[in-house]
């Protein structure tokens, strides 16, 4: 695809991986990056020139976890508004999950998403595969074919593998064929019919619980089989400070483990479900306000080594329900970048440190080269207003559901501009155009 | 009416929405409703004219009735809708349902559900009144307010009493709505039930003493409320036996004669007799079973003119 090429002049680039948070120029060319660094004034003749001055660059934002929904489930979200909704949210690449219907097990379908993505305006589509049949646990799928259709990573998101001698295969397997292992680390029975985190609220509630415990005993068993198999993991979601010291503690004996957290549970806890709002209602689910404490403190010490969305969309069908009946899950890609801007502000963290949390740890994990400026890099970057203060309303998102914990809160910094290969696929107040 | 200078809320879902005047307003009117129980015309014409929808999602029998006869004796319309009879068994959704209900503009609409949260939901989705009569494992507030009814009755006073509650803690919205309303009322709580029943948080969220046995839990009270034993639930891993829960939990004279002399029986009714209690124990001088029932008609029957009367005052009603 061709575009125009850009030149991004004076903003603050921020990019970790070159050490560098400086004032300066970035211009694009054929798709990649062809040079960073101040006043780049000369050959900006037949670009497209773009002032960023008060504004951040960014490598462009990478999820690690999200759903959209195709094929299947196409009245909650699709490929074509789950990019487009990332692209609003800074995210020049996301992850999309294989819990479809049919779930994303075989080769063919795997290229044909991404075949079907390449002519959406949007993020990247970087997809994952089941790593087990029909997610049903138990037989493999085919690594080698999967990782050849173009898949990065491997996992039965929404269910764990409880079988340890399977997981083991399938992180040996992933291992061999380059694929990240991800897992959904929860025990089934200690949380079956479970609707919200097991403690004060839920006695008050009435709802069945689902107890830290649940997520603390699969994640211990597959960070024992990482250090058995010497095979790397990566414990997605993680919800709560006993996981997360799990984690902690495996990573300095130097297993090979990663792991993620996502904006609600920075920013939420079980006290905001209490008016039985299904919005809330989220698998894992929304914890204490010391499982909060703990996170934030695991983003400061780097024990959560990303932020990734788990972007959940569901219509109203399965929201608009009694509590116990609702769909788990909440939509995040609009909302990610300016909340994890505000918390490195309140944690006292650099913006390197967002972006290693959202772009180059993400890429990392991934193993693809993105997540950095350096030069031959692909042209994919995020323009930041930091300044800007808006109150969010989940109406104006581009998803086609509207299920947001965060309706109607107050945020600071807005995505000016996205940019993927090059191309602008997002810009504020755009509208169509770009 | 004592009540005239209190505000209400349009919904009725737990008892804390309340503190202890407002709580005091609900039993004293209810005292001057049940009097219109022991009238040869037990009826008024307070709520002549509008329509009260019993809508039962789950079975239930004497709430059902306790609120049917609650809304006749004010001379209010009453249609009872039940899942099984209703097009919810069709598939339709609580909200269909709702704005169904909410199309026949009904003055008050009663809800039992088996879900924890779905008279919020159907409370802020619909103009009328909604009244809590029983939902999931959280709340069953007029079930609460007619225990605390009986209990001021024969005692002349809450505050400072002891009140055990033994049973089933964790899937009961009787224990929960009482531990509130007790509490609001300055009683002292205490909760017994085998390990698989109980939750945590007990203490924390309702400030009450949580025992393992029954005999400390006893001692001394003032009150006991034994609660409804779900023999289903006997199937699963919850609950080994009735014959070991009754030697364990159950109510008898010896256990009995821990509490204070002329201890109350209270039980929401319908009793599993011999596993709850001894027969005995259910016939004894204390038990105000019974009475329990006819002061919940005059607790339902002072909600639905509070409630009603107070939409009336702040005009007609506008749908959500």
């Amino acid at each position: 695809m061709t575009s125009q090429p850009l030149a991004i002049k004076n903003g603050r680039v921020i990019d970790p991986a070159q050490d560098l948070d400086r004032t300066c120029d970035v211009l694009l060319e054929d798709g990649r990056v062809a040079a960073v660094g101040p006043g780049l004034g000369l050959g900006t003749e037949g670009r497209q020139v773009v002032d960023a001055a008060g504004l951040w660059v960014l490598p462009g934002l990478i999820d690690a976890h999200v759903h959209l929904r195709e094929p299947g489930h196409e009245y909650k979200e699709d490929l074509a508004s789950g990019l487009a909704a990332a692209a609003a949210g800074g995210f020049t690449a996301v992850l999309a999950m294989p819990n479809t219907s049919p779930p994303v097990d075989q080769a063919g379908l795997v290229a044909s998403l991404l075949s079907k993505a390449k002519g959406l305006r949007g993020a990247r589509l970087l997809q994952s595969a089941a790593m087990t049949r029909g997610l049903r646990g138990q037989e493999l799928t085919e690594y080698a074919e999967l990782r050849e259709a173009g898949a990065v990573a491997v996992t039965d998101d929404g269910r764990w593998v409880a079988d340890s001698a399977v997981m083991r295969r399938v992180l040996c397997y992933a291992r061999v064929c380059g694929l990240a292992a991800l897992s959904h680390a929860q025990e089934g029975p200690l949380s079956d019919g479970g609707q919200i985190h097991e403690g004060r609220v839920s006695t008050r509630l009435g709802l069945r619980g689902i107890p830290a415990e649940a997520e603390a005993v699969a994640v211990y068993r597959d960070l024992a089989l990482a250090r058995l198999t010497g095979a790397p993991v990566h414990v997605c979601h993680v919800s709560s400070a006993l996981s997360l010291d799990l984690v902690r503690r495996f990573k300095a004996g130097g297993t090979r483990v990663t792991c993620e957290t996502a904006p609600h549970y920075l920013f939420l806890t079980d006290e905001d479900v209490a008016g039985y709002d299904t919005c809330r209602k989220m698998n894992p689910p929304l914890r204490t306000a010391a499982d909060l404490e703990a996170l934030r403190e695991g983003i400061r010490d780097g024990t959560i080594d990303l932020v990734a969305t788990d972007h959940a969309p569901h219509s109203v069908l399965e929201k608009e329900v009694e509590f116990m009946d609702a769909a788990f899950g909440v939509i995040g890609l609009e909302t990610a970048l300016p909340l994890i801007h505000g918390l490195m502000a309140e944690l006292s963290l650099p913006p390197s440190r967002l972006v290693e949390l959202m772009s180059l740890r993400p890429a990392g994990l991934l193993g693809l080269p993105l997540g950095t400026l350096r030069p031959g890099s692909a042209a994919d970057l995020t323009l930041f207003d930091p300044q800007a203060a808006f109150k969010y309303d989940v109406g104006t998102s581009l998803s086609k559901s509207r299920n947001s914990p965060f309706q109607g809160r107050e945020m600071r910094g807005r995505v000016v501009r996205t940019v993927v290969g090059g191309r602008t696929v997002f810009a504020a107040g755009a509208g169509d155009r770009g | 009416m004592a009540h005239e200078h209190l505000s209400w809320p349009k919904d009725l879902i737990d008892l804390d929405q309340f503190g202890a005047e407002h709580l005091l307003a609900i039993l004293d009117a209810a005292e001057s409703f049940r009097e219109v129980s022991e009238r040869e015309i037990k009826k008024v014409p307070t709520l002549r004219g509008k329509l009260v929808v019993l809508f039962f999602h789950e079975n239930s029998t004497r709430t059902r009735l306790s609120f049917e006869v609650a809304a006749k004796r004010l001379s209010a319309d009453t249609i009872a809708l039940s899942a099984s009879g209703s097009s919810m068994s069709k598939g339709e959704t609580l909200l269909d349902t709702a704005r169904n209900i909410m199309a026949m503009n009904p003055d008050a609409l009663v809800v039992r559900h088996s879900a924890s949260g779905a008279p919020q939901f159907l409370g802020s989705r619909l103009a009328c009144p909604v009244l809590n009569a029983g939902d999931g494992a959280h709340a069953h507030p007029t079930q609460a307010l007619l225990d605390l009814m009986t209990i001021r009755q024969r005692l002349g006073r809450l505050d400072g009493l002891k009140v055990a509650i033994i049973g089933d803690i964790a899937h009961s919205r009787v224990a929960r709505s009482n531990m509130i309303g007790l509490r609001a009322l300055g009683a002292r709580v205490a909760v017994c039930g085998p390990p698989s029943m109980m939750v945590g948080g007990l203490e924390e969220e309702y400030g009450a003493s949580v025992h393992d046995r029954p005999e400390p839990a006893l001692e001394g009270a003032d009150a006991i409320i034994m609660l409804r034993i779900q023999l289903e639930r006997q199937s699963g891993q919850l609950f080994p036996g009735a014959r070991e829960y009754a030697s364990v939990y159950g109510l008898n004279r010896a256990r009995l004669a821990l509490a204070k002399p002329g201890c109350l029986l209270l039980h929401p009714g319908p009793v599993n007799q011999g596993v709850e209690l001894t027969p005995e124990v259910y016939d004894c001088p204390q038990s105000v079973i019974l009475e329990q029932v006819t002061n919940g008609v005059a607790v339902r029957m002072a909600l639905l003119y509070l409630l009603v009367d107070n939409s009336e005052r702040k005009g007609p009603a506008r749908a959500a």
